[in-house]
C-alpha cells in the first residue's frame, strides 16, 4: 500500500498547487486556459501508448490503439487552439497613430 | 533507465505547472502554453522509450490520425464555436482514460502475475466511471451547443430516480468487481451504466446553462487523468490531472456565481432554456425608438463610453464592425472601454477571446469589478445583445431568479443606449426594467446592421 499512499500524497498536494495557480489566471484568459487544461489532461496518451505498444492481447491492444488515437486529438487540438487564440492577445502598437 | 523516466515525468509536470502559472498574464500567455507543450512532448518521448512497448505499428497509427484530426479541428474552428470544440476535445480525454482502463484491467486478468490489488480494481471503476461519464456528457454538450440538439431541457418523470439507481448500480457492482476481479463482465456493464449516466445527466441542462456544464466536465476530464493515474501508477498523470481538475472546479464555481445559480441547481433543476432569446412575454409597455443618427448626436456630446458585449453580438456577428466604432469614437478623443461580465459568453472567457479575434487590445477589456465603480462617471454606456447582466431586477426585486446576481451598473451612466431586436425577456424570463428608463434609449434591430449604420453615420458627418 505504500505506493498507492504516496500516489495519494501527491495527488493532494496537486490539488492544492492547481488551485493557487489557478486562481491568478484573469478572467480575461479563462477560455485559453480552459483549453490549454484540457490539453494538459490529455496526459492519458503515456499510459495509451503503453497500452497500444503492449502485446498482451488483441481487444487490450486495440482499445490501446483508440485511445492514442482520442489522446493525441485532445492533445494536439488542445495545445494549438490555445496558440491560436493566445496569439490573438495582443496589445496594439499605439505609437503609429 | 527506469529512474530518468520518472526524472524526465517530473519534469514534465513542472513544466505543466510553470506553464499554468505564466497564464497569469496575456503577455507571458503563450510561452506557457509552449512550455506545457514541451512537457508533453518529452512525456511522451520518454514513454515511447519504455521497455514495455513491444510494437510501434499501433502507436504510429494512432498518432498519426489522432494528430491529423487535432490539427485540422484546431485550425478551422471559428471562435464563436470555442465552446463546442472544447467540450469535444474533453470528451475525448475522458474517452481515453477509460480505454486506458479497461485496457489494463484486461491485460490484468490474462497475466496473472500482474495481479489485482485492491486499490487497482477501485481506481479502474472510478476511472471507467468519470471517463466514460466524461465522454458521453461532452458529447450530449457538444451537440447542444452546435444546434445538433435543442438547447431546450430535456426532461423525463422519474429522471433523478433513474439517475440515482444507476448511480448506486455502479457502485454495488463496483465493489462486488473489487472483491471478485476476474468477474469481466461487470465492469462492461459499469461502462455501459456510465455512460447512460452521462446521458441523462446533461440533457436536462439548457442551454443557457452550458458554461457551468463545460466547466464541470473540464474537471471531470482532469480528474479521470488522474484515475488513470492511479491505475498504472504513473504520478506525472496524477499531478496533471490534480491541476486540471481544481482548474474545472475553480471555473464551475466562478461560472455558478456570475449565474446566481447554485450547481446543485444547475444539475438538477432543469430551468435553463433555449439558446433563443426574446422568448419571453413582450411588454406592453410603449418605449422610443431611436435611430443611428440619434446615437451618433449623442456620441458626439459624450466624453466617456463604456461597451457591454453580451452573447447577441457573437450571433449577429457584429464584433467587428462595433471594433470599428470603437476605434473611431477613440480617434475623436473619447475614452471606449468594455465591460465583460463573467458570463458573456458560451464558456468562461468567451467573449474576450472573440473581441481579442476582432483585433480589441486586451487593456480594453475590463472585468466587473474592475470597471463597475466607473458607470456612474461615464456618459454613454453602449449595451450590444446582453439583456440580464444589466437587469438592476437582480439588486431589489426579491423574487427574481435574477435577484443577488451580479451585475453590471449600466443604469448608472448619464445615458443608456441598447441595441436589441426586442423588447423581450432574457435567459432568466425577467423583464428588463433599464429598457423603460427615460435616460435609454433603445435602438431595435439587428446589432450588425445597426451598428454598421453608426459607423456609417459616423463617418458622414
Amino acid at each position: 500500500m505504500g505506493e498507492v499512499l504516496v500516489s495519494l500524497y501527491v495527488f493532494v498536494l496537486a490539488i492544492f498547487v492547481g488551485f493557487e495557480v489557478i486562481t491568478k489566471v484573469p478572467p480575461l484568459l479563462h477560455t485559453p486556459l480552459m483549453s490549454g487544461s484540457n490539453a494538459i489532461s490529455g496526459i492519458t496518451i503515456v499510459g495509451s501508448l503503453i497500452a497500444a505498444g503492449a502485446e498482451h492481447s488483441g481487444l487490450s491492444t486495440w482499445l490501446g490503439l483508440v485511445a492514442v488515437i482520442f489522446a493525441t486529438i485532445n492533445v494536439v487540438g488542445g495545445f494549438l487552439v490555445t496558440d491560436r487564440m493566445l496569439e490573438m492577445f495582443k496589445k496594439k502598437d499605439k505609437d503609429g497613430e | 533507465m527506469e529512474t530518468l523516466t520518472y526524472l524526465i515525468y517530473l519534469l514534465s509536470a513542472v513544466l505543466f505547472i510553470l506553464g499554468l502559472k505564466q497564464l497569469s498574464s496575456p503577455k507571458t500567455a503563450r510561452r506557457g502554453n509552449m512550455l506545457a507543450m514541451l512537457g508533453m512532448l518529452l512525456a511522451i518521448a520518454m514513454t515511447l522509450l519504455d521497455k514495455q512497448i513491444l510494437d510501434y505499428t499501433y502507436i504510429i497509427i494512432g498518432l498519426v490520425v489522432g494528430s491529423g484530426i487535432g490539427l485540422i479541428a484546431a485550425r478551422v474552428v471559428q471562435m464563436t464555436a470555442m465552446p463546442q470544440m472544447v467540450a469535444l476535445f474533453n470528451g475525448f480525454g475522458g474517452g481515453a482514460s477509460t480505454l486506458v482502463a479497461y485496457s489494463e484491467y484486461l491485460s490484468r486478468l490474462q497475466d496473472p502475475a500482474l495481479g489485482f490489488e485492491l486499490n487497482v480494481t477501485i481506481t479502474i471503476v472510478l476511472s471507467v466511471l468519470i471517463g466514460t461519464v466524461t465522454f458521453t456528457g461532452s458529447l450530449i454538450a457538444f451537440a447542444k451547443l452546435q444546434g445538433l440538439m435543442k438547447g431546450a431541457p430535456i426532461v423525463f418523470p422519474g429522471q433523478q430516480f433513474l439517475n440515482a439507481v444507476l448511480i448506486v448500480a455502479v457502485i454495488v457492482l463496483g465493489v462486488m468487481l473489487a472483491m471478485d476481479p476476474s468477474l469481466e463482465m461487470f465492469l462492461l456493464v459499469i461502462l455501459i451504466l456510465s455512460a447512460i449516466i452521462g446521458v441523462t445527466s446533461v440533457i436536462p441542462i439548457g442551454g443557457a446553462d452550458m458554461p457551468v456544464v463545460i466547466s464541470l466536465l473540464n474537471s471531470y476530464s482532469g480528474l479521470a487523468a488522474a484515475m488513470t493515474g492511479f491505475v498504472i501508477s504513473n504520478n506525472v498523470l496524477i499531478v496533471s490531472g490534480a491541476l486540471v481538475g481544481a482548474s474545472g472546479l475553480i471555473l464551475t464555481n466562478i461560472m455558478c456565481k456570475a449565474m446566481n445559480r447554485s450547481l446543485f441547481s444547475v444539475l438538477f433543476g432543469a430551468v435553463g432554456t433555449d439558446d433563443s432569446t426574446g422568448t419571453g412575454g413582450e411588454e406592453q409597455r410603449t418605449v422610443t425608438r431611436y435611430t443611428a443618427e440619434d446615437a451618433v448626436v449623442m456620441f458626439g456630446n459624450a466624453q466617456s463610453i463604456i461597451i457591454i458585449p453580451g452573447y447577441g453580438l457573437a450571433v449577429a456577428q457584429a464584433q467587428h464592425v462595433l471594433q470599428e466604432m470603437a476605434e473611431i469614437l477613440r480617434k475623436q478623443g473619447k475614452t471606449v472601454r468594455y465591460a465583460i461580465h463573467p458570463v458573456a459568453g458560451r464558456m468562461p472567457g468567451h467573449m474576450n477571446v472573440l473581441l481579442a479575434e476582432a483585433n480589441v487590445d486586451y487593456d480594453l477589456l475590463y472585468e466587473m469589478d474592475d470597471i463597475n465603480d466607473d458607470f456612474q462617471d461615464t456618459d454613454i454606456a453602449f449595451i450590444v445583445g446582453a439583456n440580464d447582466v444589466v437587469n438592476p431586477a437582480a439588486r431589489y426585486k426579491k423574487n427574481s431568479p435574477l435577484y443577488g446576481m451580479p451585475i453590471l451598473n449600466a443604469d448608472q451612466a448619464k445615458t443608456v443606449m441598447i441595441v436589441k431586436r426586442s423588447l423581450g425577456a432574457g435567459f432568466a424570463g425577467e423583464a428588463n426594467e433599464l429598457f423603460f428608463d427615460e435616460k435609454t434609449m433603445m435602438l431595435f434591430g439587428d446589432a450588425k446592421k445597426m451598428i454598421t449604420d453608426i459607423v456609417r453615420v459616423l463617418k458622414e458627418s
